[in-house]
């Protein structure tokens, strides 16, 4: 009897992950979909939290993918370990706080590990020689099939022809003439495939799948870091820079403004950890407080928070002080003038 | 087989996908077949994504309530 092979694939929800799954499923090989989840994925956090957005289509790029493939999809939760990944990338960052070729080392390891412990025979991903800048280019693959310890039971079959054989092609487990030789940034030869393969609808994530490339994102995260003197978070801290206009008035405090409603009920969710502002003279947003304060930077943070109220041109606005132990109490303040809203406050 | 009024409750509330599949994948692995388990969200998009986990995962659903912000989805455990 033949052995039924097995691999497992890292799927984003991306074409190039759905394409690469695929290609082993044609060469009769059973599949299974890896996500790791290090809390800054991008996955319709920001619609899922807008009221304007809420209309918008919810879903998991990744498990759609899976459905369409009708494969199993297990998520692991890998923010506690993603950590060091990010605080010291042994290769360095990219345009912004972005680890790409440590985290894709990092996964690849985490596969390795998953495919032992379940039975796997060896791991594929959806990389394309040239595609990214950093962790996809052909000096870096041999890097990440090394550090990762997954050596030839990494195999992408995407590029697979532009690369050495790998165990499976080496053993027979597949074949090397039913892999591509896809190279560069075109998306024209996935796009042909994805037509091939019948796959009419598919994720195009325009400005990547992970917060770490986006710059703002990335300036409040190093604004988050240098205020606590060192590179913690936990989940919540890291949910809470996609939320909201930031602004640090002073090193020792940042106020979070809820832009609109659903940003201002999201935010709610955060009234035991952080002392929160609501104006009640008019209609406002819910801010938060992050920090050590002093009563004159409540007052401070009160009058910015006034500022972004529809009390802006009065003269008071009155607004309701909630610590985190649920205590509330009262302050009367003048809104900030729109050019006391210094431009260096804004994260 | 669990009775089924015995429902272990995942507390889902507050978090973003795919954080609320990722509870319940967890409390899943831990729960012998037939057990039902009430996963309670307030994301929206765990209407969709839970279900869409249960199915290719090979377990059952039950039914999904909304009401107010808050979402319910029932699922049974299937065979592992």
């Amino acid at each position: 009897m033949t052995k039924q092979y097995k691999a497992a694939a890292l799927i984003s929800g991306g074409l190039d992950s759905m394409l690469a799954a695929r290609a082993m499923q044609e060469q009769g090989i059973y599949v299974e979909g890896l996500n790791f989840f290090t809390g800054f994925c991008v996955e319709g956090h920001t619609h899922a939290i807008r009221k304007k957005d809420q209309n918008k289509p919810k879903r998991n790029n990744a498990l759609w993918v899976a459905e369409q493939l009708g494969m199993k999809l297990h998520f692991v939760d890998v923010i506690e370990e993603y950590k060091e990944v990010l605080f010291n990338p042994k290769h360095g960052y990219g345009a912004n706080l972005n680890p790409c070729l440590d985290c894709k080392i990092f996964m690849v390891e985490k596969a390795l590990e998953w495919i032992k412990e379940n039975d796997f025979d060896f791991i594929i991903t959806g990389e394309v020689i040239g595609q990214r800048p950093m962790s996809q280019r052909k000096d870096t693959m041999p890097v990440i099939s090394r550090e990762s310890g997954a050596e030839g039971l990494l195999l992408r079959p995407l590029c697979g022809k532009n690369l050495p054989a790998t165990i499976p092609e080496i053993e027979g487990w597949i074949d090397r003439e039913g892999l591509f030789d896809f190279n560069g940034r075109s998306r024209k030869p996935q796009m042909a495939l994805a037509k091939q393969y019948g796959f009419d609808e598919y994720s195009q994530p325009a400005g990547g799948c992970c917060f770490l490339t986006d710059a703002p994102y990335s300036v409040k995260l190093a604004d988050l870091w240098k205020s606590r003197g060192s590179k913690e978070y936990e989940l919540d801290d890291i949910m809470l820079l996609k939320v909201g206009r930031h602004l640090r008035p002073k090193p020792e405090f940042k106020v979070i403004i809820s832009r609109e409603e659903g940003e201002g009920k999201f935010l709610q969710g955060y009234k035991n950890q952080y002392i929160s502002l609501k104006t009640t003279s008019h209609a406002g947003p819910l801010a938060l407080l992050d920090g050590h304060m002093t009563p004159e930077d409540l007052e401070l943070a009160a009058r910015i928070v006034a500022r972004y109220s529809q009390g802006r041109n009065a003269e008071q606005v009155e607004l309701e002080i909630r610590e985190t132990n649920g205590t509330t109490r009262m302050i009367s303040v003048t809104p900030m003038s729109p050019h006391e809203i210094k431009k260096e406050w804004q994260l | 087989m669990s009775n089924p009024d015995d429902i272990v409750v995942v507390d889902a509330r507050r978090l973003l996908c795919p954080m609320p599949v990722i509870r319940v994948q967890n409390e899943v692995k831990k729960q012998s077949p037939g057990t039902r388990i009430k996963a309670i969200c307030t994301d929206p998009g765990a209407l969709s994504d839970i279900p869409a986990w249960v199915r290719i995962n090979g377990h059952k659903m039950i039914e999904t309530v909304s009401k107010d912000d808050e979402h319910i989805i029932i699922l049974e455990v299937g065979e592992k």
